[in-house]
């Protein structure tokens, strides 16, 4: 009887890989959680018809990708940051499309040159003082966080994380490699307590009192005040766009870009056309209080109330030819000891 | 009843057992080492072609601080699973106390909890902004963090607490099995020879229950070692922390297999030190089970003693993690209670249970062919199909892949050349590489602990049997197989929830919109909101329990009842 249920069982999972490239679907590696790219994708196979099946992880998509080669089910692969995209060009496993509507929709310094990457959204990389204990115009920029007046008062995340790394690699990029270790042990030394947690986690040790500047996405803000479990901790802290009067706040990227092997090319590049219309961006800019990458679409109501973003015009491929400098820094730095 | 023989007396080479045992045993035994072991090569392979030498930069900067607080963690959780496991285990075996039926398999309950949902719990309640310490400053009146100290969770004593907490089931099972395992009159010999019960505990009891403590020992530094959740969210600075920053961060694959092959020797080191230190004991206990264990009767005071060590690790282990999730659940309920529950629940259960098999029958071939030719080749067998286990998840998972596509990619090739067909990829991205991954990963699990309850039953059984005419075939099945059984429900219970909690892989590996409750919790979890994912991290907890509530029952069953 347990041998039968055990042989069922065997066969069964022979069975489930039967997954035809049968027209009508699109195929997805994402570095993005599935439950953000639901809303989205439901509204595509409504007006559509045609079917998405998503992988989810952080780690391993790449390799999965380069090792299943022209096989590969994948069509599309989506990402929350400039560096894995840039990977992916690098390693040669995605192809450039040439799309007018794409190429409408998305302004060109959010897209790759010979359009092997497109962005979706863009998020900037934000200080969070509190309310209480920093006067308002007190940080403007991110250099100041070097600045000895915050010495214990700053709280960060891993400065591994992407998101940190992006914004190092953007210093490297402006003030070259030097000047901007001596600025990050200027931070390191400014830190509160060691790098720990997530973005919100910095916003709630102000509210707590353990910090007063964080650094953190903007969408993290946004949706903590979507929470009403979190609202009076994100209520604790106001917003600074860093450099807004000089060159401009820090931006990174969540992007999409087609795979090499894509199976379902024609499907594919119509997902990558619906994601950049305004229908899709208003979603994205709803669901997750990012701001939309097609200009023409609105930021959502709370970040819209933020005001006129002034990003920084880096290109999003200098700061990603950084990042390994970047991580050596943190590492010379000892940032997160 | 028991005893001890030397190595050379052992029915290794006895002619009865060698004599043309069927090379059946011998071929199968090999075939399946050779693919068990395919995935730890590949990323073998991949270290030899790193995309830039590593180790000048590690060596400047993080090296020595990730290999010490790898080495402080890995010593604090021993520490720790050892006590908890050892004294719980022979709490349960051999005092007589009020709730000890209870704590006989509640001791286990822990072991559903994943390392990552305890680090986020406990952060959650203890973190500055946390219930704890906001009723403090109410109490104190302390105005911030500067006005009091409050010992920082998120440190390396915090993340050595959180592993241990979970992980000492593994010692107390495998323990447990062996003490119960253990023929009482040999207790009872050493305390009529004038030792204390607790110098017969650490004299006879402990040193005849070694095998099995180590293998639970080594089950609880292998994970210890490839944690990733816990040790990142707590920023705590292991080797594993570097190897996925050189891979991620740095992009280079080849570096970070070349950690991940460093630490597979560690582990190797490790396991070949242990087994030497005891390559002069073999020990065979021929059970007896009508003898049945006569439980210390205690003064009040010590029994409460006995709660009280039982108790708290169940408590602090599991209790409290989950009354945690279940407030999240319910106050998250409309958001996390829906459609995809059921199927996401039927796909953990599916996987928990198909590896489970998959694992213990080849673990059993595995074991029982060493028994059957204990050559040197057979050992180096053993020890090779079990490396999996030391590796860390993702990476294995990059292991797996590797000759799986390039099976799928070799057989699309022929087919493309010989028929004009593509067959695309067979095994790639389906629910057999996730099962066959969990098999790389947990067979240590299963292969182990076969291995040492063989080495307990002496080679006459064998002898016996075979003299009567029985192949080694049925020699396994009516003989081996009997005595084993609780051995067989632990290591298959220790799989089946460990797979239901196993991450990274399953992350990797899994086909289109498949979802494990593991899978489901992490993508909110890695998103800051955990508590959204309460209700199925609850589900992943308790989905746990019923096997631990079975198994534990047939365990302790198996004693009474024959």
């Amino acid at each position: 009887m347990r041998l039968k249920l055990a042989a069922t069982a065997l066969a069964a999972a022979c069975a489930l890989p039967i997954q035809a490239s049968a027209d009508g679907e699109v195929n997805i590696y994402s570095y993005r959680q599935a439950y953000l790219l639901e809303p989205l994708l439901n509204a595509f196979e409504e007006e559509t018809g045609i079917e998405t099946n998503v992988v989810f992880a952080k780690k391993g998509l790449a390799e999965r990708l380069e090792r299943e080669g022209r096989n590969s089910p994948a069509d599309l692969v989506m990402t929350v940051d400039i560096s894995r995209l840039n990977e992916l060009v690098e390693r040669g496993l995605v192809q450039s499309v040439d799309n007018d509507t794409l190429e409408q929709n998305i302004p060109e310094h959010l897209r790759h040159p010979d359009g092997k990457w497109f962005a979706l959204t863009t998020r900037a990389r934000l200080i969070f003082a509190s309310k209480e204990r920093v006067e308002e115009g007190e940080i403007t920029t991110y250099e100041d966080l070097a600045d000895d007046k915050w010495e214990d008062r700053i709280c960060t995340r891993s400065g591994k994380h992407p998101y940190n790394i992006a914004l190092f690699s953007s210093m490297i990029a402006h003030h070259g490699e030097e000047a901007a270790e001596e600025w990050l042990e200027g931070l390191k030394d400014n830190l509160a307590r060691k790098p720990q947690g997530g973005d919100r986690d910095q916003i709630k040790a102000i509210h707590a009192g353990e910090c007063d500047i964080a650094i953190g996405n903007s969408y993290y803000y946004g949706n903590m005040l979507n929470d009403e479990n979190q609202r009076e901790q994100a209520e604790a802290v106001r917003l600074i766009f860093p450099n807004a009067d000089g060159r401009g706040t820090h931006i990174n990227i969540s992007g999409v870009a087609l795979t090499n092997s894509a199976p379902n090319r024609d499907n594919a590049i119509r997902l990558m056309e619906f994601l950049s219309t305004p229908q899709a961006q208003k979603i994205y800019a709803e669901a997750n209080t990012e701001y939309p990458a097609n200009p023409e679409v609105e930021p959502s109501g709370i970040v819209a109330e933020w005001g006129e973003i002034n990003p920084d015009d880096l290109s999003l491929q200098e700061i990603a030819e950084h990042r390994n400098a970047a991580v050596r820094m943190v590492d010379r730095v000892d940032y997160d000891n | 009843m028991t005893e001890a023989i030397t190595a050379d007396q052992t029915g290794a080479d006895h002619p009865l057992l060698a004599r043309r045992t069927s090379k059946r045993w011998l071929i199968t035994a090999a075939l399946t080492t050779a693919i068990v072991v395919m995935p730890v090569l590949s990323v073998i392979i991949l270290a030899l072609f790193p995309e830039e030498n590593i180790w000048p930069h590690l060596l400047d900067t993080t090296l020595p601080r990730y290999l010490i607080t790898t080495l402080k963690l890995m010593v604090g959780v021993a520490i720790i699973t050892l006590f908890i496991g050892l004294a719980t285990a022979w709490a349960v075996t051999m005092c007589e106390f009020p709730g000890r039926r209870f704590f006989e398999w509640a001791m286990l309950l822990p072991f559903a909890v994943p390392a990552y949902v305890i680090a986020y719990v406990y952060t959650s309640l203890l973190d500055y902004a946390g219930p704890v310490q906001t009723t403090l400053r109410e109490w104190f009146g302390w105005r911030n963090a500067t006005d009091y100290w409050f010992p920082e969770i998120r440190s390396l004593e915090g993340a050595t607490l959180m592993i241990g907490l979970v992980l000492y089931p593994y010692v107390y099972l495998l323990a447990r099995a062996a003490f119960l395992e253990q023929s009482p009159s040999l207790f009872a010999v050493s305390r009529s020879l004038g030792h204390s019960a607790l110098s017969t505990f650490f004299r006879v009891v402990l040193p005849i229950a070694r095998p099995a403590v180590a293998v639970g020992l080594s089950l609880v530094l292998m994970e210890t070692l490839n944690d990733f959740g816990t040790v990142d969210f707590f920023a705590v600075q292991t080797l594993t922390a570097g190897l996925f920053d050189t891979w991620m961060n740095l992009g280079n694959l080849g570096g970070a297999a070349q950690i991940a092959t460093t630490m597979l020797a560690f582990v190797v080191i490790l396991v070949t030190l242990e087994r030497y230190s005891r390559r002069k004991q073999q020990q065979f206990a021929a059970r007896d089970n009508r003898d049945p264990i006569r439980r210390f009767t205690m003064s009040f005071p010590r029994q409460m003693i006995c709660v009280a060590v039982c108790a708290l690790p169940v408590i602090f282990g599991f209790l409290l993690p989950a009354i945690t999730l279940g407030q999240y659940a319910w106050e998250y309920f409309d958001e996390s209670w829906n459609t995809d529950f059921i199927r996401n629940t039927l796909n953990s259960l599916f996987l928990s249970g198909t590896a489970a098999l998959t694992t213990l029958i080849i673990g059993v071939t595995l074991a029982y062919s060493r028994r059957l030719h204990n050559s040197r080749g057979m050992q180096i067998m053993m020890r090779l199909s079990s490396l999996g286990y030391a590796m860390p998840g993702a990476v294995l998972a990059v292991g797996v892949i590797v000759p799986l596509a390039a099976f799928d990619n070799r057989v699309d090739s022929i087919m493309r050349d010989t028929f004009g067909i593509s067959s695309g990829l067979l095994l790639s991205g389906s629910a057999f590489a996730l099962i066959f991954a969990y098999t790389v990963r947990f067979l240590a699990v299963s292969a182990g602990s076969v291995e040492s309850a063989l080495q307990k039953i002496t080679p006459s059984m064998d002898m016996a049997s075979r003299s009567l005419g029985h192949t080694p075939g049925q020699t396994l099945v009516k003989v081996h197989l009997p005595m084993l059984r609780g051995t067989l429900i632990t290591a298959a219970l220790v799989v089946f929830v460990d797979v239901m909690k196993e991450l990274p892989a399953t992350l990797i590996l899994r086909p289109f919109n498949f979802e494990t409750l593991a899978t489901y919790v992490y993508q909110f979890a890695s998103d800051e909101q955990l508590a959204r994912s309460a209700l199925p991290a609850l589900i992943i907890v308790l989905a746990g329990i019923i096997p631990i509530i079975l198994m534990s029952k047939s365990i302790s069953g198996t004693r009474s009842i024959s």
